[in-house]
């Protein structure tokens, strides 16, 4: 065992560092952020100028070959960018699913024609992807979906709701999961499409989430038109696609944790006073600090293990499957301890508390939808048990029978 | 033995529950976390009407004169409706401490005008964590300086009752050299604020040591509290189990799926605990026992933890639509927390328990 990096890896991170520390400025904590006092239109216009620059040097995409615009790099070299870059201050999320989910999907299962038209523009931050899978009546169920697909001629015709669908509102392309097939039972007749978001038909409805932001969207789709060459993947093979993006997504995921989550409780604590003591001296405290440092510095002791998979061309192993999980809740429960340091001052938004307190309050209005996004985590318990501990499933009636008679 | 509440104080319950469903629905809720209100006036002048917030001012002072068994039962109905009115500051702090600690003057000036809601009255009896470091209170005798950094209602408050070291202090807050500012809050439906004195006339509540005085406020206030916060908790689960019977996935109802059946039986078991250890309370603290520390450590421990959980697994259940700012969940999380924290974080309180129960054994 050894964390150090070996010579080849370590000359690699040297490389990406130089590059960052010309392109970037560096960050000093988790309360900084890249677009401070910026609005929709200017965070955007920067999140593209930063993806055009990454892709220019070949770190948008580490892992893909040359010729597809990546660096033809390994999958380790991809972890240490991704440590390097969380050192720097640039924008986050808004290529989070294009690069997470969209892209690879489309890199997998596209015709080489749509491949040469979408991945270049997408590595390099021209275009916005989204993910349309979710509907109002299929969530974790998403072999539930009812989004109609009828083909006419070499076309196909889009009637139905997707909904959560997250940046919808600025996204130029989505993965379109449809019902192709009424007929076959509920996992068999879907079909998976690109569509072009800004198409005809296409209506997005942003929606309110309890943080107050509008990250997701409602999208209508009425009478829109998909030339058949942009299916991915053949005519009713849609779970199949599914399923791929879902395991770039969980994996993805899992790299985005704040690990280091005890650090920012120790910083609240230091200024908290507790019983006109500091806070940090107290042997709650030291529990809470302790508890935040099993549960994130664990995540990335797992994670450390899944790179290591990675770096010696291996899968990474079914313990990965528990990290969106632990994550997602330990992220709850840490942000409410830190609310609890302060008593009754901790209800105080950190407009008056401070900024050190920033980063603790948006933890706690986003971990109740990380315990959803991406798989509930009663759906994640169902994999765990059911995959890796080779339990039995639920007895399900749905299987089997034709999608048409389910809807009765 | 009979542990429960009689059949008129459930009557008056019964009352309170419809008048808070008819007036403090969703759509009033929602003026308050808009920030339009700093308070539903339209919800409290009902209270204030029907002689439920001032339940346990006697009538000498302008109150309804029943009684604290009957304040707990118009607590849990304002938890279980989120309603956005002063009652913690005014009634369980503010007026409690008039009660127990006031002078004949200061209880005849101040109480009937509390229990009609001509004033809004707040606390701040000090809290066992700080974080901000606000101008230090000093006082000479006759005049207050100095700042508070969150008093609940404070915006809108008339009368401030506050700790300064081993004194309690009376202050108007319509006299001079007093200045506010309204603080953004997480539960923007409780919102809090800062006030500051310069020069300010201010008089002693009670006399000599107030430490014990102050102790006993906060203990019928952690009483009072848990009873808003069983209310939120039980409300919050009739809405998952609502929702669960609902909503379908994989062909059936999700509420038939055992990791949710038994999330819910957890929140149950959680909320029924709070709401045992909440009545033991409350006849702590109407029967005047010696118990109360005790029983009210013990009901603000478990209620803020059963009201936290019942809060965040409601958004869980929900799925998406319980992440919505439609949705009514997030506004129990936000309580949930207000209420938890507004006298002290569990942890001081579990501390409490812990050293209280220690000292009955020795
Ligand atoms: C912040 C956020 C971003 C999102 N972004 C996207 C996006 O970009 N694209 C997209 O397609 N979707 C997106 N989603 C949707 C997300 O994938 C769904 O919300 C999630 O899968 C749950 O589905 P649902 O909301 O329909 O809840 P439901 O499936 O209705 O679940 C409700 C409850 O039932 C439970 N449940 C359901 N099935 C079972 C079972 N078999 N066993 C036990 N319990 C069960 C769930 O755990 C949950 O507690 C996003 C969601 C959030 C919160």
């Amino acid at each position: 065992m050894d964390f150090r990096d070996t010579p080849e890896e370590a000359a690699f991170r040297t490389r990406v560092r130089t590059w960052l520390e010309a392109n970037a400025q560096p960050r000093h904590n988790d309360d900084e952020r890249f677009d401070e006092g910026m609005n929709e239109e200017q965070r955007l216009a920067a999140a593209k100028e930063w993806q055009g620059r990454k892709a220019g040097a070949g770190y948008a995409a580490i892992t893909w070959p040359k010729e597809a615009g990546g660096l033809g790099g390994t999958p380790m070299q991809q972890v240490i960018y991704n440590q390097e870059e969380g050192k720097f201050l640039v924008p986050r999320m808004v290529f989070e699913v294009s690069m997470g989910m969209c892209l690879p999907t489309v890199a997998m299962w596209a015709a080489p024609e749509l491949k040469a038209r979408y991945l270049p523009p997408g590595l390099a931050g021209k275009e916005i992807w989204c993910q349309l899978f979710s509907e109002p009546s299929a969530g974790s169920d998403t072999g539930g979906i009812r989004m109609r697909a009828e083909k006419q001629g070499e076309e196909w015709v889009i009637n139905g709701q997707k909904v959560w669908t997250s940046s919808a509102q600025f996204c130029d392309y989505g993965i379109l999961l449809t019902r192709s097939d009424w007929d076959k039972p509920k996992q068999e007749g879907l079909t998976m499409f690109i569509v072009d978001m800004k198409a005809p038909g296409v209506e997005v409805r942003p929606i309110h989430q309890m943080s107050g932001d509008s990250e997701f969207n409602e999208v209508f789709f009425t009478d829109v038109r998909i030339a058949d060459s942009h299916r991915l993947g053949p005519e009713c093979g849609g779970w199949k696609v599914m399923l791929s993006t879902l395991m770039t997504e969980r994996l993805s995921v899992g790299g985005n944790l704040p690990t280091n989550l005890h650090e920012g409780l120790i910083t609240l604590a230091r200024k908290a006073r507790w019983n006109g003591r500091p806070a940090i001296e107290d042997a709650r405290v030291k529990a809470g600090i302790a508890d935040a440092y099993l549960a994130m510095h664990g995540l990335e002791l797992l994670l450390a293990r899944g790179i290591t998979a990675v770096s010696q061309g291996k899968t990474p192993g079914p313990e990965m499957s528990i990290t969106k999980l632990v994550g997602a809740k330990g992220m709850q429960d840490i942000a409410g301890f830190a609310m609890e340091l302060a008593g009754a001052e901790g209800l105080l938004t950190h407009d008056t508390l401070g900024q050190e307190w920033r980063f603790m309050q948006r933890l706690w209005l986003s971990a109740p939808g990380a315990r959803l996004a991406g798989g509930t985590d009663e759906v994640l318990k169902n994999v765990i048990a059911e995959r890796v501990l080779g339990l039995p499933g639920e007895v399900r009636s749905d299987r089997k029978i034709p999608f048409r008679e389910l809807e009765r | 033995m009979n542990f429960d509440f009689s059949d008129d104080q459930r009557l008056l319950q019964e009352e309170v529950r419809k008048m808070l469903a008819a007036t403090s629905t969703s759509a009033e809720v929602r003026k308050t976390l808009a920030g339009e209100a700093p308070y539903s006036a339209a919800v409290w002048r009902q209270l204030l009407d029907m002689g439920a917030a001032a339940a346990a001012i006697p009538e000498a002072y302008g109150g309804a004169g029943l009684g604290y068994l009957e304040l707990c039962l118009v607590a849990e109905e304002a938890g279980r409706h989120l309603a956005p009115v002063p009652l913690a500051s005014s009634i369980y702090l503010a007026a409690e401490a008039l009660l127990q600690g006031g002078s004949e003057a200061q209880k005849q000036h101040w109480l009937p005008r509390i229990a009609k809601g001509e004033i809004i009255a707040t606390a701040a009896l000090g809290s066992a964590e700080t974080y901000l470091t606000p101008a230090p209170l000093s006082f000479d005798g006759r005049t207050l300086n100095g700042s508070v950094s969150a008093l609940p209602d404070g915006s809108v408050a008339g009368l401030a009752i506050l700790r300064h070291d081993d004194e309690l202090l009376l202050v108007d807050l319509a006299a001079a050299g007093v200045s506010r500012r309204a603080l953004p809050s997480l539960d923007p439906t409780r919102p809090y604020a800062e006030i500051s004195f310069a020069a300010t006339p201010a008089q002693r509540l009670g006399a000599g040591n107030c430490a014990a005085l102050a102790q006993r406020v906060l203990d019928a206030a952690a009483v009072l509290l848990a009873f808003e916060q069983v209310g939120g908790a039980a409300r919050t689960l009739d809405m998952s189990r609502d929702y669960a019977l609902e909503r379908k996935a994989f062909g059936r109802q999700i509420g038939g799926f055992q990791a949710l059946k038994h999330k819910m039986a957890d929140i149950y078991t959680r909320n029924e605990m709070a709401r045992v250890h909440a009545y033991y309370g409350a006849w702590a603290l109407s029967s005047q026992a010696p118990e109360l520390p005790v029983a009210a450590a013990a009901a603000r421990v478990a209620a803020t933890t059963a009201y936290n959980y019942a809060a965040e697994e409601a958004i869980e259940i929900h799925g998406g639509i319980g992440y919505t700012w439609e949705m009514d969940c997030h506004l129990h999380l936000r309580r949930a927390r207000y209420l938890g924290q507004l006298i002290g974080s569990v942890h001081a309180w579990r501390a409490r328990l812990g050293d209280e129960l220690v000292k009955g054994a020795a």
